[in-house]
């Protein structure tokens, strides 16, 4: 029934987006692609790893003319071809392609040129990086960051950037996570789950510790995994883990934290034992009505797509409150690449969809993505009409979200972060369920990252 | 007497196996099933050994995407599988019985090689591979998923041990003797002896290029030249709006069919083969 | 082989037969493979998107390649493939003869002939998949043990070097067994139906049926299957690198070979992978040679020995 619903928001959004396109609504873009359209080439190439930002431009660039039906091949108004090139992120398939096509850029010709192509947070500084210089810097395809990007959240931009501060991408969505928790295990233990009262016994770690065990006298688990906190903790990092022109690898303090923190808990009892990782079955069920699981700590597109999937009770049960640190999980960056033939287009691409706010605004109330808006989203937070949400029993998530975003401190990146999140979780999941001990853990780590990174050639560990 | 009882005692054990085996493997065959008949939420849940009600919608959901080429996907792989097969284990022959039945100087460096040439792992030369066939402007092409599959040294290895075990010299040159050219001696008695051989080694070649995901995904750009496994993946990478386990399972399920055909087609030559031991000698 | 008489006049054929096979061979994987061989002894990889290297190094790539865990992964490998490759081969045995034995009455025979196969036509990934769903913690298999009685705490399945392993074992068990067995089908199909028939008027009982006329007239076919279940054992990737999300977890003791020649790939460390391949197919070579030489002795006593001390294992094995 759900799907239905979505498949028929979808639909509908999707023909309110060319309908508006047809309108030629956006004037001030206009002038601008057709005076460029004599010089520039033909052909635009987006790399991308699937649909998603394809819809959101068919949605919300007015110069859309139409899509091909097998979606390859988006025709512009003044006949300009954006073709997509898409690959699975499986197995590291995307960005090999991609790496393969930057490598020969100089080379191509002009209409094989990739000119824009996407990235996720957690490799966004691999491509940003000033000495790679594969990411046009904007103010070079004439974006002015501190006038035309001020409405966007400046923790969006920190990341897009490369380690001089040039900004190198921009997107249109972020992904501030909240807490989201049970209703009736609320009401069990709490005796109420009115948000206000929640968010403050979950509003710093220690004061969540005791509210865990509050919970687990009652039965109930705080979260499902220690992968859950991860985010958090990873996300306030004082110092990346590699700094630029280093081979050393540094492990935060921070990161020792959660390590600790996460084997404490889980030995106190306040994780369930059973659920290992993320994205995996027990993890599902965990979300559902026999789960004895209290909170998920989930961005938008995690409430609204994973958790609202596995729910098998009835809508209203959960609710969102502020979490125990602001952090931000996910998010797709748009980069114009260096070379590209057509600059015009794709400033106008990158502009129409991260820096105008009525179009994000549109995405937001049609795909529920929140939007890289600050005053909009604020306009959101306050527009219950138009953003409260069912399967929150009537409350306005937005409300919520608006100031997590505006908090959130990104941790300084470098181009190992991918590799770096994904190893040290793996390292010490055995830790945590007592097969290694925590030296034997370190080293795997130090054997597994240098095996991902060659250069990397000393760790440093916190403590 | 005694040989008759233990005949049946041994017919009931082998039965007690065989079902075991069965239902292991019917088991998660039917798991795969049970999961393209239920719907994304219904997956996300768990598992359940009851099969939903969402068959047909999941089929129309893939069958219908017009973003996702899956009529087109499915005869790609038949494309490439099919003439991977054929070209595999004609070559293969031809190869082993140039060995077998000629002498010639090279004869021994060549059998030696394609043996050493075997056990080289195939993930290691990927990389010079695409390399190799961008130069040569094939990249995102169908044929150099197919072409390479002349010289599949492990093929070749098993028909030469069919031939050793089966193809008596003097059967060729009996042939000879009445005349028949080296290529027809080949083609008309050679090959139909070696049928049961091709027909397993068809099969294996079919299906593992079918099932063939690494090489595929590398070389193949546009959607309309993607092979299933790469369908498979893309749907798999889809965004976290459209992700749909239900479509997943059912593409796998959708996938498995044309090999099941090809399967039921060539196992009959496999059984035929029983009749053709009685020509020789 | 023996028979001189014709090499002189047909030789050109051998090299014409085998002239599509050589070429293809060499344009298709000679050329990649010898830039392989040539990586091997240089630095090269990419950091980011930018390339570092080649830089000539000699032998570094393999005494680096030394100090690493390689061994240790080898001996995983090992232990994996034989957890799968032995209930393999025995079942693939016994079911090739039950299926080709005329006398045995075998009810639906087309019907097992038919499923036994099934596993190998689903994707190994998508198999893993299933696997990994049903012995999660809070899967299936757990619930049904729990239920039956059989165990009362859940069992963490892959959680421990234990079931990791033998699951891999397994699903590789699971997988290969009904290829196998359709390949010794078809090689136990070429013996002549006369040889049996002779057989049978000697009184021949199917245990030394097997022994002594099936064992060693399919001595070629099954040397094929070790040597190719040897290299398929030392390439084994999918199963545990999906069933265990590439981490060969715990503490990397289902790592394999090509898993972690993948995690260099991964890495786009053409230097390193090269090495690590080069020693890969140096001891896979070497294990293929002994196999070869082994089951292709042409002392026809030497045959009869092995036969017989093949026949006390498999007794053994039995019991």
């Amino acid at each position: 029934m759900k799907k239905k619903v979505i498949a028929a928001l979808l639909a509908t959004a999707m023909c309110a987006g060319t309908l508006t396109g047809c309108g030629g609504g956006a004037a001030k873009s206009e002038g601008g692609a057709e005076q460029a359209a004599a010089e520039e080439g033909k052909v635009i190439n987006i790399y991308s790893w699937n649909e998603e930002f394809r819809e959101r431009l068919e949605a919300v660039y007015p110069e859309v003319e139409k899509t091909s039906d097998d979606g390859t091949v988006t025709t512009l108004k003044d006949g300009t071809e954006i073709h997509w090139i898409i690959n699975p992120n499986q197995d590291g398939v995307y960005q090999q392609k991609l790496d393969e096509a930057l490598l020969k850029q100089a080379d191509a010709a002009a209409d094989d040129k990739v000119d824009i192509f996407l990235s996720e947070t957690d490799y966004v500084n691999k491509y940003t990086d000033a000495d790679a210089d594969v990411a046009m810097p904007l103010t070079d395809l004439g974006i002015d960051s501190e006038a035309d990007l001020a409405d966007q959240y400046s923790f969006t931009k920190t990341t897009a950037s490369d380690q001089n501060g040039v900004q190198r991408g921009s997107t249109w969505q972020c992904c501030p996570g909240l807490l989201v928790y049970r209703r009736d295990i609320a009401n069990d233990v709490f005796g109420t789950d009115d948000p206000e009262v929640v968010g403050e016994k979950v509003k710093d770690w220690d004061t969540i510790k005791a509210t865990a065990e509050e919970l687990k006298a009652k039965g109930y688990y705080t979260f499902s995994s220690y992968a859950d906190t991860f985010r958090l903790y990873g996300n306030s990092i004082e110092e990346s883990w590699v700094k630029p022109g280093e081979t050393t690898l540094n492990v935060d303090q921070k990161i020792m934290d959660w390590v600790n923190d996460s084997k404490e808990w889980l030995d106190a009892g306040y994780l369930d034992k059973t659920v290992k990782g993320q994205w995996n079955d027990d993890w599902n069920k965990a979300m559902g009505s026999k789960s004895k699981v209290f909170a998920f700590l989930l961005p938008a597109w995690g409430i609204d797509f994973v958790l609202s999937k596995n729910w098998d009770g009835e809508a209203g049960s959960w609710a969102v409150t502020n979490p125990p640190q602001e952090y931000n999980w996910g998010g797709s960056y748009i980069h114009a690449c260096t070379g590209t033939d057509n600059p015009e287009h794709v400033k106008d691409i990158i502009l129409a969809l991260t820096a105008d706010k009525d179009n994000l605004l549109k995405i937001s109330k049609d795909y529920a993505d929140f939007t890289n808006t600050t005053s909009g989203m604020q306009e959101a937070a306050k527009d219950d009409a138009n953003f409260s949400s069912e399967f929150l029993g009537g409350q306005n998530p937005f409300k919520y979200f608006a100031p997590v975003a505006e908090n959130i401190q990104i941790a300084p990146l470098s181009a190992y972060d991918q590799g770096c999140v994904e190893l040290i979780q793996n390292s010490f999941s055995d830790y945590f369920q007592g097969k290694v001990d925590y030296e034997k853990a370190k080293v795997n780590f130090e054997t597994a990252i240098k095996e991902r990174y060659p250069d990397i050639t000393e760790i440093k560990w916190a403590e | 007497m005694k040989s008759k009882k233990e005949k049946q005692g041994q017919s009931i054990f082998a039965h007690i196996v065989l079902i075991l085996l069965s239902f292991m493997c019917l088991f998660f065959f039917y798991i795969l099933i049970v999961n393209a008949t239920r719907s994304h939420a219904d997956l996300q849940k768990g598992f359940s050994a009851l099969p939903g009600k969402y068959f047909l919608e999941n089929l129309k959901n893939v069958a219908n995407d017009g973003t996702f080429p899956m009529f087109r996907g499915i005869i790609n792989s038949v494309i490439v599988s099919g003439c991977s097969a054929a070209l595999c284990t004609y070559f293969s022959s031809l190869t082993a019985y140039g060995l077998y039945a000629y002498d010639f100087k090279l004869k021994k460096v060549a059998f030696t090689f394609i043996m050493a040439i075997l056990v080289m792992p195939t993930q290691v030369t990927a990389m010079g591979f695409l390399r190799l066939i961008t130069n040569m402007g094939m990249y995102d092409s169908l044929l150099p998923l197919i072409i390479p599959s002349i010289a599949s040294p492990a093929v070749f290895y098993f028909m030469y041990s069919y031939l050793q075990s089966s193809l008596p010299l003097s059967l060729v040159e009996a042939a000879r003797i009445d005349g028949c050219g080296e290529f027809r001696i080949f083609n008309q008695i050679v090959l139909p002896i070696m049928k049961p051989a091709i027909a397993v080694q068809a099969i294996f070649t079919f299906v593992g290029s079918w099932n063939n995901y690494f090489v595929p995904a590398l070389v193949i750009q546009s959607k309309n030249k993607m092979t299933v496994p790469v369908l498979i993946a893309t749907l798999r990478g889809a965004d976290y709006m459209n992700f749909d386990m239900a479509k997943i399972y059912m593409m796998i399920t959708v996938a498995i069919v044309p090999i099941i055909i090809i399967y039921l087609l060539l196992s009959k030559y496999i059984i035929a083969g029983v009749t053709l031991g009685g020509v020789k000698e | 082989m023996k028979k001189k008489r014709k090499s002189i006049s047909y030789a050109k054929w051998g090299y014409f037969f085998i002239l599509p096979f050589f070429l293809c061979y060499f344009i298709f994987s000679l050329i990649p493979l010898a830039d392989t061989i040539r990586y091997s002894f240089f630095e090269y990889y990419r950091s980011g998107i930018k390339e570092i290297g080649p830089n000539f190094v000699g032998m570094q790539n393999y005494f680096s390649l030394l100090d690493s865990d390689m061994i240790k992964y080898g001996i995983n490998t090992l232990i994996l493939w034989v957890i799968g490759f032995i209930p393999q081969i025995v079942i693939a045995l016994l079911l090739a003869v039950w299926f080709t034995d005329i006398r045995m009455k075998i009810h639906c025979k087309q019907f097992f002939k038919v499923v036994i196969y099934l596993p190998n036509l689903i994707m190994a990934s998508a198999f893993a998949m299933l696997f990994f769903t049903m012995f999660s913690s809070n899967g299936p298999v757990n619930s049904i043990l729990m239920s039956l009685g059989i165990i009362h705490e859940r069992i963490d399945f892959l959680g421990s070097v234990f079931g990791t392993r033998s699951l891999i074992g397994f699903m590789n068990f699971l997988m290969w067994f009904g290829n196998t067995t359709i390949m010794l089908m078809a090689a136990i199909m070429g013996i002549s139906v006369d040889i049996f028939e002779a057989s049978e008027l000697d009184g021949c009982n199917s245990i030394k049926r097997f022994f002594y006329i099936i064992l060693p007239l399919i001595r070629p076919i099954l040397a094929y299957t070790l040597i190719t279940a040897i290299i398929g054992g030392l390439q084994m990737f999918d199963v545990p690198q999906i069933l265990t999300n590439g981490q060969g977890s715990p503490d990397r003791t289902s790592m394999t070979l090509i898993m972690f020649l993948n995690s260099h790939l991964k890495s786009k460390n053409y230097g390193m992978a090269g090495a690590l391949s080069v020693y890969l197919f140096i001891v896979s070579g070497i294990l293929c040679f002994i196999v070869y030489k082994m089951t292709n002795d042409n002392d026809p006593d030497g045959s009869k020995a092995a036969a017989r001390k093949k026949a006390r294992q498999e007794r053994r094995r039995r019991k």
